[in-house]
């Protein structure tokens, strides 16, 4: 193994946190706030880390390994993930394949997990998260099928190595169409505006917020940590799209891609301060649009 | 093939045995134990054919015209015997217990009879040259299945599933008839040896068996909308052998497929197309009806549509691959096909084994009664989470590395196709179709698992389950295992799937070399991913458990938002988790609600009742079936119940045939 490869994974295991800093400064700013720190994630978590832990009387096991096992999935999701044309750890025809079912035990552990407690509140967020979830996967995989069509490979980092400004140039509408779709499944798996709102406080209104309730101590550190780690590899993805410099100087193209993350935590949090919380209901039509932009992005490719 | 006929003769006298000694204790452990035995036996050439030391095959005359009794056992058919075997024997162990507290203590000898029948006959189908001898053992399948299935013959629903399962196969079976009968026309006799001349037929020809094929196997497989007799026999039949009917019988039907893709010579491109259409819809619509299902067998059921849509999907991708001479696809289609029949058949017999359980502790099937299971019961509980997390294809388990073959060979096969848009558009379909199965999926498992085992209990009955017994839990526990050493050694055994492989790959086997060899490394690699994700949960966990060490954790109850008297019939139900999805695609699903609101000014009680009654069933049979009975009714005009009458026809039809004798 190269060991430029580690760099993807250890940058995300590293500046993760901070992309969620960035976008609640983005958000007080437009709030007209000061606002928390960039690194209070990091603070969060290392106060978490040092507390105790209570659980409800309902809950089994399976409530104590779902975050466990749920941030093993997502630091194994991230070792698949290359930063633009740096090469991920872990990279073999058809990793995206595993990329997309390692998201999907996270969330069927933290699915379980929420309806451990036996509350209806995480019932209906579990409930919520599944349906949201089963009508993105479809728009994320046919999203990097394009890709793949366009670059003649079947691994992630080969098709983001792939990306190139002469592919942007050839290819730029279907392209663009592909970094709307993963934009949207972005914002519905990592639970944003306009589909989820994290800083609500109403227990019917949340989706993941409500899943992890009852959570406390080691095992809410866990899961911010995870929920953060998600959000980059999601983002990853699309700035490695986004973002085609390929200078062939990896320091160079990791400030690249570092500058594309921060400017992707800009745009989120500039999206989250303009925009209302969509109804329940339209959600599904939102990521039907999704999977729709995909096929599109396709059929572009195929032309 | 003496250790084969042997394992089937163990079968057959067993069954025969437990029969004889139905009133007594001993009939259950003859059944059971011989029942192991002879797929022990059976087992031993299936392993020797995929070894690639196949017995020799044999034939002797037989009296039945068109008939020879010729067995053999190539490594397709040793491939299909192996789970066959397995699951079988493990189902048998699990029965034992299962039917020791039956409310029908008379009938368990009869059920051994017709168990080992059936696995018999299965293990017949797969092994039989002949078609006469293949139909034989095919409608014996079916017939040995049906008694089975009316094992609880004295309730009413039951037995119209039976009377349903009857009528569907018997319909399958009329379209194999009439396929053997028009090859054989052409081959010059019923053996499977002399059909290969077929595959030099023009391809009208070949076409029309296949299509008669897809009807005939795929009334058994249980392809969408041939699938409509699924979701009523498979729940109302005993759990152990709803393991097996769903497990390993309806996979023959798609052995049956395959076989003929085999023997019929280069496929047409369409051909493929169509399996992948039946893959897109058989998968899509099963997961669609098993969400909106609250009767947990029935749930399963429905996911046996799902998962033999699939495979459907990967055999179709395969059969695309051999039309376009794409070695990769046909390496990763057919691969991931066949494997999702081995994988399939460990975890869906798991679940069902899980299922029976939960109806054995707690008395009922209705997911919205139970809950809280998982502290009761322990064992199945957790071998439950581990089928449920296999089907929903997660790694690492077993389900996800067919389902990532197949994901591959739609993958590789749109790239490699270079704008061919006869690949490029089954290929997108399948990625398509994969993955909303797999969300889906995931959300009736979560379901499933979530509303039975977790939570509070719902009902008294949940409250007081109990753990079922060693018998009971141990056939869970090889099943669950296997299911584990598969996702956690994929390159191990996919060694299985290579010999039939072989056979399907036919004039590209030396072109698919390659194909094979690329497939082997990316299963390595998703063996040491499956590896690296345990290794990291392990770590995760010590390392959770280290920052604990020490401090304090406390016990509480579950955030009930300050409300003073939550109960356990506040949480939400299988119903209400479902119903975002099924809102969503009402169309399809067509659920009926039947709502009775609290009323008056002190309301005492209301009630919701929603059921989701297979919409092919409503829509498409019923009519065409209550239109035949009216169009038969024509005939009552013959039979009018007078004894005058009957001696009238009798009369004419003497002097009618005097007549034409003495013309």
């Amino acid at each position: 193994m190269d060991g430029i490869t580690l760099v993807p994974l250890l940058g995300g295991l590293f500046l993760a946190p901070l992309l969620a800093g960035i976008i609640n400064r983005t958000k007080a700013f437009f709030a007209g706030r000061h606002g928390q720190s960039l690194l209070q994630l990091y603070w969060d978590v290392f106060t978490l880390l040092r507390k105790g832990a209570t659980y409800s009387r309902t809950t089994t096991w399976v409530f104590r390994a779902g975050p466990v096992a749920g941030l093993a999935a997502t630091v194994l999701a991230l070792a698949l993930v290359p930063m633009g044309a740096i090469p991920a750890a872990l990279r073999f025809p058809g990793d995206l394949v595993l990329f997309a079912y390692l998201l999907g035990l996270l969330r069927f552990v933290t699915v379980i997990a929420a309806l451990d407690t036996g509350s209806s509140f995480e019932g209906m967020g579990a409930s919520r998260e599944v349906l949201f979830a089963a009508l993105a996967e479809p728009a994320l995989l046919l999203g990097l099928a394009a890709v793949c069509l366009e670059t003649r490979s079947v691994s992630l980092s080969a098709m983001l190595a792939g990306v190139t400004p002469r592919t942007w140039f050839d290819q730029g509408p279907a392209l663009a169409l592909v970094a709307a779709a993963l934009g949207i499944v972005l914002v519905a798996e990592a639970a944003r505006i306009p589909v989820d709102d994290p800083t609500t406080h109403l227990e019917l209104t949340m989706i993941h917020e409500v899943m992890v309730l009852d959570h406390g101590g080691p095992d809410l550190a866990f899961i911010l940590y995870g929920s953060a780690l998600k959000l980059w590899l999601l983002g990853a993805l699309l700035v490695g799209l986004a973002v085609p410099v390929r200078s062939g100087n990896p320091l160079l193209d990791a400030c690249a891609f570092v500058g594309g993350v921060a400017v992707l935590g800009v745009v989120v949090g500039i999206v989250e301060s303009s925009m209302a919380r969509l109804r329940l209901v339209r959600v599904p039509k939102l990521l039907v649009g999704a999977t729709a932009l995909a096929l599109l992005a396709v059929v572009l490719v195929l032309r | 093939m003496v250790i084969f006929l042997l394992g089937i003769s163990v079968l057959v006298t067993s069954g025969v045995g437990a029969l004889a000694l139905a009133r007594t204790r001993w009939a259950s452990p003859v059944g059971a134990w011989g029942a192991v035995a002879g797929c022990a036996l059976a087992l031993v050439p299936s392993l020797q054919a995929l070894l690639g030391r196949p017995a020799d095959p044999l034939r002797l005359p037989w009296s039945i015209p068109g008939g020879t009794l010729s067995f053999a056992l190539d490594p397709l058919s040793g491939f299909f015997l192996l789970p066959t075997c397995v699951l079988a024997a493990a189902a048998a162990i699990y029965g034992q217990e299962y039917l020791a507290v039956s409310a029908h203590p008379a009938r368990v000898g009869g059920a051994w009879l017709w168990y080992n029948l059936l696995v018999a006959s299965m293990a017949l189908t797969l092994a039989a040259q002949n078609g006469v001898l293949f139909l034989l053992a095919w409608e014996t399948m079916a017939l040995t299945s049906f008694f089975l299935v009316v094992f609880e013959r004295d309730k009413g629903n039951v037995r119209r599933a039976g009377w349903t399962y009857l009528v569907a196969t018997h319909l399958g079976s009329a379209a194999l008839l009439a396929m053997f009968v028009l090859a054989a026309g052409v081959a010059g006799s019923f053996e499977f040896s002399d059909f290969v001349r077929l595959a030099t037929e023009s391809s009208a020809f070949k076409s029309l068996i296949f299509l008669l094929a897809v009807v005939g196997f795929g009334t058994k497989a249980g392809f969408v909308p041939l699938h409509v007799w699924l979701p009523e026999a498979h729940p109302a039949a005993p759990s152990h052998v709803s393991a097996v009917m769903s497990g390993v019988m309806i996979k023959t039907g798609i052995y049956g497929l395959v076989r003929l893709l085999v023997l019929l010579g280069p496929p047409a491109a369409w051909w493929g197309w169509l399996l992948v259409g039946i893959g897109v819809t058989s998968g899509v619509l099963g997961v669609l009806f098993a969400l909106a299902q609250h009767d947990l067998k029935r749930l399963l059921a429905y996911h046996s549509v799902e998962n033999i849509g699939i495979i459907t999907l990967g055999l179709g991708l395969g059969t695309v691959g051999l039309a376009a001479g794409m070695p990769a696809l046909i390496v990763l289609g057919f691969g991931g096909g066949l494997l999702h029949v081995l994988n399939h058949a460990l975890f869906k017999g798991l679940l069902f084994l899980g299922a029976g359980c939960v109806l054995h502790a707690a008395g009922t099937r209705e997911i919205d009664r139970l809950g809280g299971l998982l502290r009761r019961m322990p064992w199945t509980g957790t071998c439950f989470l581990v089928g449920a997390a296999a089907i929903s294809g997660l790694p690492p388990l077993n389900g996800f590395v067919s389902e990532f073959l197949i994901y591959l060979a739609a993958f590789r096969g749109a790239v490699d196709a270079a704008g061919t848009v006869s690949v490029v558009v089954p290929g997108l379909a399948t990625i398509g179709a994969l993955a909303l199965i797999g969300g889906l999926a995931a959300a009736c498992f979560t379901k499933a698992f979530g509303i039975v085992f977790l939570g509070e209990p719902r009902s008294a009955a949940a409250e007081a389950a109990h753990e079922a017994g060693p018998p009971m839990r141990g056939p869970m526990a090889v099943l669950a295992a296997a299911c584990v050493v598969i996702g956690l050694f994929p390159a191990v055994a996919i060694r299985v799937v290579l010999p039939p492989l072989q056979l399907l790959a036919r004039e590209f086997v030396p072109l698919a070399a390659a194909a094979l060899a690329d497939m082997e490394d990316t299963i390595g690699m998703i063996g040491v991913g499956a590896l690296l994700l345990v290794a990291g949960i392990f770590l995760a966990a010590l390392a959770r458990r280290r920052v604990l060490r020490g401090r304090a954790v406390e016990a509480t109850v579950t955030w009930d938002c300050g409300y003073a008297r939550p109960t356990a019939r506040m949480q939400y139900t299988a119903s209400s988790f479902a119903q975002p999805l099924t809102s969503l695609f009402r169309l399809v699903l067509r659920t009926e609600t039947h709502v009775r609101p609290p009323a008056g000014l002190f309301p005492q009680e209301g009630a919701l009742v929603t059921e989701t009654p297979d919409a092919f069933r409503e829509a498409l049979y019923r009519p065409a079936f209550a239109g035949v009975g009216r169009a038969l009714e024509r005939l009552r005009l013959l039979q009018q119940g007078r004894i005058q009458l009957y001696v009238l026809y009798v009369v004419v039809t003497l002097i009618a045939l005097i007549a034409w004798k003495l013309r």
